[in-house]
């Protein structure tokens, strides 16, 4: 089991350009530690923040997007795997931290927390998938998870962390989508 | 009125027409789950259009969110469902295209609407309860019944990006293959 604070530690020294979507418990900790303009968290409905990340990713092919999910939150949309196996977007990183908990929702558990959310990617055509428990293990393999041809998907063994509060204000400003929009060159500075 | 005459003065609607239609609205991806309303007249011809690129996915709610990330690199996409998929993608249109102001181009087949009774009519409650949705939601919506309706729809399109809010069109007619 890792700590998702430290875990997000070590991939923002390996994040450069990427545009990094983030939801709930992580994305609470992610703003935390690494606020910039290449960060999204307007995905609006629980669970289809990897949708807009596909969306982004084919809208933005030169550009990697990595999609930072909750547990709860795929199983919200888990046939967005099936999308996503089929699309097979190049530039796409699919990250899924497992706490086994809605965390954002009061700590409640998952229908079923033992769920093997990496057999689930491999059903579903995403080939690239594995299941990271340290972060030794998550370090040695960030570079292919962030460089390799696309889509992967990795499924990270994380504990629980505090249930809040968070403030979804700040992370839902429309001046942040618009900063986004800016630095893709989608809108003018 | 012998029931022969009254087949040749049905109104048509063309899905070759709504193609390129949608085309002049810049679309360039359709997003869809299939509707039985539109599969022949609309889902088919896309699949095998060569300048529109088709991303089929599982549920509805998750083409509200592909199309927003496709804004990200300025394209353009249609969202094309049946009704009971734009009910079922409600919370993500409520709060991606309402509350975020995302440009969803949402093209929904009303299956089994009976021959020329408006939608806000039918004695079906799953349609007849569309109109008043997109209404309540102040999402601005075309009826597309004819050939002649389909002029409605590059503007539409257009409009709905220049000011980046959603829009739709109930495709009443079931729509002939092109």
């Amino acid at each position: 089991m890792m700590n998702r604070l430290e875990l997000l530690k070590i991939l923002k020294k390996h994040i450069t350009d990427e545009i990094v979507i983030s939801s709930y418990s992580t994305a609470s900790e992610w703003i935390e530690i690494n606020d910039r303009p290449l960060n999204y968290f307007s995905h609006g409905a629980m669970g289809l923040g990897s949708s807009h990340g596909l969306g982004m990713a084919l809208a933005q092919p030169d550009r990697r997007v990595v999609v930072l999910d909750g547990d709860g939150s795929l199983l919200m949309n888990l046939p967005t795997l099936v999308t996503i196996g089929r699309v097979a977007p190049k530039n796409f990183t699919h990250l899924v931290f497992r706490n086994g908990t809605y965390e954002a929702n009061g700590g409640h558990p998952i229908p079923n927390p033992k769920t093997d959310f990496e057999a689930m990617a491999r059903a579903a055509d995403i080939s690239k998938a594995c299941t990271i428990s340290t972060l030794t293990d998550f370090e040695n393999k960030l570079q292919w998870l962030l460089n390799d041809e696309g889509p992967l998907f990795a499924c990270l063994d994380v504990e629980q962390g505090p249930l809040g509060p968070r403030d979804y204000k700040e992370m839902y400003r429309p001046e942040r989508r618009k900063a986004l929009r800016v630095a893709l060159g989608a809108d003018p500075a | 009125m012998n029931a022969s005459a009254t087949a040749q003065q049905a109104p048509v609607l063309n899905g070759g027409k709504i193609i390129d239609a949608v085309k002049k609205g810049g679309v360039e991806y359709v997003l869809s789950v299939p509707d039985l309303h539109t599969s022949k007249g609309l889902l088919y011809p896309i699949a095998g259009d060569r300048d529109l690129k088709l991303v089929r996915t599982c549920k509805e709610d998750e083409c509200i969110g592909i199309s927003a990330g496709l804004t990200y690199g300025n394209k353009r996409s249609l969202i094309l469902m049946q009704y009971t998929g734009f009910l079922y993608a409600m919370n993500a249109i409520r709060a991606v295209s309402c509350e975020y102001k995302f440009p969803s181009v949402m093209m929904i087949g009303m299956l089994g609407l009976e021959e020329g009774v408006a939608p806000k009519s039918s004695k079906k409650f799953g349609l007849q309860i569309i109109a008043p949705i997109l209404e309540t939601m102040q999402i601005p919506y075309e009826i597309i019944d004819s050939d002649e309706d389909v002029e409605k729809i590059a503007p539409a399109i257009e409009k709905a990006y220049a000011t980046s809010r959603p829009t739709a069109f109930l495709i009443a007619r079931r729509p002939v293959a092109p």
